[in-house]
């Protein structure tokens, strides 16, 4: 268990780096939404790593899930081409 | 170019000064003084098992009460902005593909579902982990499955303004009963505490989360209905 | 690990705050403030985490007279607990003016706007 905890921890933080660069390098807006929604998610397991079942099951719900949809519902609105 | 050497070296300065916090940190040992007097006095005083519901509803129920207007203006303020751009009954279906039949069954038999977790999610916030707000988001994707399924329908705005303004309503009218049958505003002792893990139990703490549950469902709902019912331009 | 949350936090923030100054495009900045408002409710719980204690809810796992040894801190998760919602109000908002600038201007991209510049 004390091996266990710090090693997840460990592979969150990189799935969470990687992601969070994705958001900025890609060129594609839709990918950028879609890592910055994985961000999110990575970050509701790390909650629930650091004892807070609460603000994990906030973060799964409300910081990945609809936050991702607004963002697809304006995309889908505004045409999804890149503007720089 | 320089636009990207700015920030960069504005990125870099932060990262020092982070790194600095960071390396710095000291972990408590124990509860601090708030944190201790959470930890043993909810149980005696307001009867709720979890006690981030304890502080959110009671404790610091205020805040909530502020967070839940803050949230209010924002999807009145959704509304407003993109009233002008609303289309005709139905706009949003123009090019849309029909939903076929696995999606339209799917969702039927789903959203009841959906509805009654999110439910159960609020009404066992002083229990378990969750609470008016998690049960609330859990609502409004009831109504996202809805829309996902169907994009042409069309949510009744009334039927949603009404819960919330109720629920609004009533979550201040259950304040004021604190202030004039117990300690003061937003206390949830006016109601007995009951037995220590019941579900009717932490006198008003499930009656107050339900209600913010209805009212961030509501909220939610009614921004995801407004940014989908804006008109396509292309 | 409490080093470690607390740098992966930092770092969302930084490439957060790196993203939402370098693009032009008015989404993609509002996907980076996302990326950052992650990464500080992280940094605001990984501060109310200790060592080998478990979550505040007072159930079989935790009797009520060992509590104050047993449980972490709860004022930080109510704290995120709102910024989370409210996070989710911010993006909402900024999402519907971004919605009306390219409904009047024709375009996303923040260099184009140019009415207020001398």
């Amino acid at each position: 268990m004390s091996v266990l905890l710090p090693a997840m921890t460990g592979l969150l933080a990189v799935a969470m780096l990687v992601a969070a660069a994705m958001t900025i390098v890609t060129r594609s807006l839709p990918i950028a939404i879609l890592a910055a929604g994985a961000v999110s998610l990575f970050a509701s397991v790390l909650f629930l790593l650091l004892a807070s079942p609460d603000v994990a099951m906030t973060e799964a719900a409300i910081g990945s899930g609809l936050t991702t949809f607004l963002f697809f519902f304006v995309l889908g609105r505004v045409g999804g081409r890149d503007n720089g | 170019m320089v636009r990207h050497l700015a920030a960069g070296l504005l990125t870099i300065g932060l990262a020092l000064a982070f790194a600095a916090l960071v390396l710095g940190y000291q972990p408590d040992a124990e509860l601090n003084r708030t944190a201790l007097y959470y930890a043993e006095n909810t149980a005696k005083d307001l009867g709720s098992q979890n006690i981030v519901t304890a502080i959110v509803v009671t404790y610091r129920g205020l805040d909530t009460l502020g967070e839940v207007t803050v949230l209010f203006l924002a999807a009145a303020i959704v509304g407003l902005i993109l009233a002008p751009g609303r289309g005709a009954e139905g706009a949003g279906r123009r090019g849309a593909p029909p939903p076929g039949e696995l999606l339209t069954t799917g969702s039927r038999m789903l959203t009841p579902l959906i509805l009654i977790t999110g439910i159960y999610v609020f009404v066992n916030g002083h229990l378990t982990p969750g609470g008016g707000f998690q049960g609330g988001a859990i609502l409004a994707s009831a109504a996202l499955l809805v829309l996902l399924a169907d994009p042409g329908h069309r949510f009744a705005h009334r039927t949603i303004e009404t819960i919330e303004g109720v629920s609004g309503v009533a979550y201040v009218a259950v304040g004021l009963l604190g202030l004039a049958f117990a300690g003061g505003f937003l206390d949830n002792r006016f109601l007995p505490t009951g037995r220590f893990g019941a579900l009717l139990s932490a006198g008003a703490i499930p009656v107050i989360y339900t209600l913010i549950g209805l009212k961030v469902g509501a909220e939610f709902a009614s921004i995801l209905a407004n940014l989908t019912e804006t008109e396509e331009r292309r | 690990m409490i080093t470690l949350s607390l740098a992966v936090g930092f770092a969302l923030v930084l490439a957060g705050l790196y993203g939402a100054l370098t693009n032009r495009n008015i989404l993609r900045m509002i996907v980076s403030f996302t990326v950052a408002d992650t990464g500080v409710n992280i940094v605001l719980v990984a501060v109310g985490w200790m060592r080998g204690r478990t979550a505040p809810i007072l159930d079989d796992a935790v009797p009520i007279a060992e509590a104050a040894q047993r449980i972490i801190d709860p004022l930080p998760q109510a704290l995120v607990l709102t910024a989370i919602v409210i996070g989710l109000g911010v993006t909402a908002l900024m999402l519907a003016y971004a919605y009306r600038l390219y409904s009047t201007a024709g375009t996303l991209d923040v260099s184009k706007f140019t009415e207020l510049k001398w």
